[in-house]
Formats: structure tokens, sequence, C-alpha cells
């Protein structure tokens, strides 16, 4: 479990992670969703050590991160998949990684294999390395320890489809098993796919959090009229009703469930063409709207 | 038999559900031990391309300085002493350069994140540093004595002379001592610039730069003259590949490195503990 308390980075005015709190539980993937430069990076790096938080603080499994005797076994890490030596091979960089941790040899080839990296694939330098390779080895070396916690920084940019599809999966396995994962990512349905709960932060700020399932719900009701003309009537319908609603792609989002906007509809004599809980279109809406306020792309929205 | 292969197939079935725990039971975790950090640090330095034949090149200096000293050196300059300094001087140069990136090779290729993460403990990784590259050093210099000792003897087996053997212990430690204060003022430039080019330069400033404009001073300036072997590093550290240590000597060598290396080493130290790794 990951236990993230009050935490706030200043760097001189600018203030990069500003009260941050959340929990990542064991068992569940937790997504860490926000925009580019939103502070994900930076909170995760203090999560390890790698930056001093100006206030707050991090545990794992109830302790500092620095209180651990081996971190590499209780914790896996990757928080960027170019920071690799371009000159060494993926093979000896797993290596040095395994003695460090003291493990041994035999498990350098194993989460190769694990992570879908082929031996001549292993014997070359990295600097010959696609984004999608980098991301398997990253990944492989926060995986060679067996850790109980893996905290993930876009670790799955780069990656096909195929690639996104098998990390779901391992991710997936390794929360059933009890483990605890953090990854951070700034797009929304790379995420979606995975988590099972979410943190969404805009300029350093927790703008959101809570399950996938709470946060879908909160989304709301996706409804299209069959004649497009009849939206703006369906709309008052609904405002009538006090429900809040916004236009999406040729049809309406409606902060209520689907049965009472199936209901106003129907007295108001819509006919409707699609009707369901908005789902990932509505979790996207709202990922937009909480972020468009932090977001460099608010000013023209 | 059927009833007893029904029974059978729970068994997976229950070893599917347990085996889902055991990665969240606890288990020993045991510290890292000093002696592997080190290990781990040697092993940095050989295993790219880079740094195998930055290793290399110290053999290969050792054979060439020995080879030109056998062909090109008169009869009786054919000395132990002839060889030790042709070796000596290409090798201070490849040896510090060795102990800078050690240190910058962690942020030019960012492998810190990597290294810091599962060491959290930088002053450890920085003393794991300290140790494997003074181990390369020390070792360097042994193989340079060898190499250097066989250009002796085979130099002298030409010539025809007798080998002439003119380096005591004292002095070999005293050229062991120089190297390994070169190789520190490298790591102390490492720590310092945090920059392979940086510190690279910052390198040859030191080493190239700084003892000409001291010289330069001392040769114009009658005030500076005295003061020189106190203040000129590279002149009080040269001392002791050539000349017989005087008290006074190792006090000059001690108070130049104070200022030149070991207070900004503290400074660079201190910067690496701090400084926040991206």
């Amino acid at each position: 479990m990951i236990s993230v308390e009050h935490l706030t980075k200043q760097y001189g005015p600018f203030t990069a992670v500003d009260n941050v709190s959340f929990t990542a539980a064991a068992g569940r993937v937790t997504g860490f969703l926000g925009p580019n430069g939103a502070g994900k990076s930076t909170t995760m790096r203090i999560m390890v050590g790698l930056t001093r938080p100006s206030t707050g603080q991090v545990t794992i499994a109830g302790r500092d991160y620095r209180e651990l005797v081996n971190p590499g076994l209780e914790v896996g890490v990757l928080l960027d998949a170019s920071a690799q030596h371009a000159g060494r091979t993926g093979r000896e960089i797993l290596a040095i990684a395994a003695q460090t941790m003291g493990l041994p040899k035999s498990r350098v080839a194993e989460t190769l294999a694990r992570v879908g990296l082929t031996e001549t694939e292993a014997e070359r330098r990295v600097r010959n390395y696609s984004l999608g390779m980098r991301q398997r080895l990253g990944i492989a070396t926060a995986l060679i320890g067996d850790p109980q916690v893996l905290i993930l920084d876009e670790p799955a940019n780069g990656l096909d489809p195929a690639g996104i599809r098998w990390m779901r999966d391992l991710l997936r396995g390794f929360a059933d098993q009890g483990g605890t994962v953090l990854l951070s990512s700034h797009l929304l349905h790379e995420i979606e796919v995975i988590a099972d709960d979410l943190v969404v932060i805009g300029q350093g700020r927790i703008v959101a959090q809570g399950s996938k399932a709470e946060l879908l719900a909160a989304a709301g009701t996706l409804v299209r009229t069959a004649d497009p003309a009849q939206q703006d009537h369906l709309a008052r319908a609904l405002h009538e009703a006090s429900v809040v609603t916004n236009p999406i792609d040729g049809g309406l989002r409606a902060d209520a469930d689907p049965e009472l906007v199936g209901e106003t509809a129907h007295r108001a004599g819509v006919v409707l063409r699609e009707l369901r809980a908005a789902d990932g279109a509505g979790l996207e809406e709202m990922f937009l709207e909480l972020t468009a306020e932090t977001a460099r792309e608010g000013a023209a929205a | 038999m059927t009833t007893q292969i029904h029974e059978a197939t729970p068994v997976p079935a229950v070893a599917s559900t347990t085996t889902p725990q055991a990665p969240a039971a606890r288990r020993v975790v045991r510290p890292i031990p000093m002696t592997r950090l080190v290990g781990v640090e040697l092993r940095k330095m050989f295993d790219t391309r880079a740094g195998f034949w930055m290793m290399a090149s110290v053999g290969i200096v050792s054979v060439l300085a020995t080879a030109a000293v056998i062909i090109w050196a008169p009869d009786e300059a054919i000395t132990q002493n002839t060889f030790s300094t042709a070796i000596g001087m290409p090798l201070s140069v490849v040896l510090p350069i060795i102990a800078i990136l050690s240190v910058t090779g962690e942020y030019s290729q960012r492998t810190g994140l990597t290294t810091y993460t599962l060491v959290p403990w930088r002053g450890r990784v920085m003393a794991a540093k300290v140790a494997s590259t003074l181990l390369v050093g020390v070792v360097a210099m042994v193989v340079a004595l060898g190499v250097g000792a066989l250009g002796n003897v085979v130099g002298s087996a030409i010539t025809g002379l007798d080998a002439t053997w003119d380096i005591s212990l004292a002095q070999f430690g005293n050229i062991v001592l120089a190297n390994v204060l070169g190789m520190l003022m490298g790591f102390m430039l490492g720590v310092l610039f945090r920059s392979s080019a940086g510190a690279i330069v910052g390198y040859f400033v030191y080493s190239l730069v700084l003892p000409v404009a001291f010289g330069t001073l001392a040769a114009f300036q009658e005030w500076f003259r005295d003061l020189q072997p106190w203040v000129d590093v590279n002149f009080a550290v040269t001392r002791l590949f050539d000349q017989t240590m005087t008290t006074e000597y190792w006090q000059q060598l001690g108070v130049s490195t104070l200022v030149w290396l070991w207070i900004p080493l503290a400074i660079g130290l201190r910067a690496v503990l701090r400084a926040e790794v991206k």
C-alpha cells in the first residue's frame, strides 16, 4: 500500500505538487491521471526518494522509502524508460539490477522472458531499442526483484496496442495476487482499461479521486435523439427536471441516471436513438473539464 | 478410480488460490552489503564499449610507452625509472577520466534514476564508486609497474647492460599516492559538475591551464614564487613523482589539496546527496 499524505513540493515560487493526499491500495491498480506537467512525475520521484518534498510524506507499506533495506525487492520502480545507459545491452542492465538486489543470475533470463524480450533483443545495446522495448526493459527492472508494490510512470508510452494489452494483463495479475500498482498516464483511455481506482491531478492539485466505477457513475448518461432537431427540446425538458446537460458528440450528456433521462424523454415525446451510461465518453469529458482550468489548452477552450 | 481422479482435481485448484497470496507475504529482506555495491560499480566501469576501451587503454598505453622507451631511449637511460615515468605520464591522464566517468555516467546517461532508486542512500553509492575507482587505479599501477619491469628486463637484454632497478618501495608508494590524488580530483570534478562534458573540461583546466597560469605568475611575480608550492596543487602533487618529499613538501601538498581537492569534494558530495535526480 502506498500512502501519500499532504505532499507539497515547491520550486521557488512555483508549486509543482500542492497538498496531495491519496492512497494506492493493495490488490488494486491505481491510475494516476493528469495532463503533462501536472505533477505526476514529481510526486512519483518523491515517493522513491529521488526528490525531497517541501512538506508532507509518502509511506510504502507504512515505511519511508529510505527505510527499506533493499528497496528493489519491495518496490518495483519505472520512472523513465529512456533513462538507461545507451551503451549497455538490455541483459546487462537487468543483470546490474539483479546483482544490486543480490538475486541469482537465472532471474535475468526469466524476467526477460516475462516481459517478452527475446534473447537476441536482450543482446542488443539499448541505443538500438525502440521506446516500446525500453518500456519492457524498464518494467523488467521493476519486476525482477519480485516486489509487492509497483510504481510506474507512463509505462504504456510507446507500447503498441498488443503491448498495452500485455501490460494490462500483467498489472491485473499482479494486483490480483495482492500487489499494489500505481501507474501514471496523461491518456485517459489508456488508464481506464487498466485501473480500478483513479486519482486525477491538475496543476499539482488533486481534482478527483475514487474508484473507476464511482467516477464512471458520476459521469452520467449519454443520450442521442433520433431527430437532431429535437435535441434542444430534450435539453429543455431535462433542464426543467433539474438535470444539468451538456452537448457531446452530437448528443447530450446528462448528470442523471439513464432511467430518469428516458422517462423525461418519454414525457417530452422525444424519440431516442441512443440511451446509455456515459462511461468512457463521460469520464473523458470530466477529465477535460476537471483539468480545463489547469491545462495548457484551457485558455483556448 | 474415477472417484480418486475427482478427489485429485481440487488440489491444483487449491494451489492456484493459495499461490496468489504468496507475493503478499513479507519475505526476509537482507540489507545490501557494501562489497556488493563495489562489485556493481566495478562492473559498470567495464560493461560499455567506452568503459571497456577506457580500461583497455591503461594496458595499451603501458605497452606502447614501454616499447617507445626501448626503441628511442639512449642505452644509459634504460632504467626502471625511465619506464615508470614514460608509463606514468599517460596513465595519470587516463585514471582521473575513469574516475570522472564513474560519477557523471549516472547523470549524463541518467542511469542515476535506477541506481539511486535501487540504493536510495547516495552516500553509500558514492563510497562504492570511490572504492571501485581506487581499486582500478591501484591495479592499473601495479600492471604498469609489471609492464615497466618487463620492459626494463627486455630493454637491458637488448642493450646488453645490467638492468637498473632504481625505484624504491617508498617511491612507488608516492607514485600511487599521486595517482590516487589525481583520481580523487577527477571524482571531485565529477560530483561537482555531474556532467561528463563539464567535468572533463574542468579536468583539463585543472591539469593544463592552471599549472601554466601558476607557472607564468611565478616566473614574473617575485612575491608569488614562494607561495606557488602552497597554492598550485599540480606543482605540489607532481613532486611526489620525482623528488624526495620533505616535511615542508608534505605540508604544501596538504594545504594545496585542501583548497583544490578536499573542500570542493565536500561541496560536490553534499550536492550529490541533496540534489534532485531527474
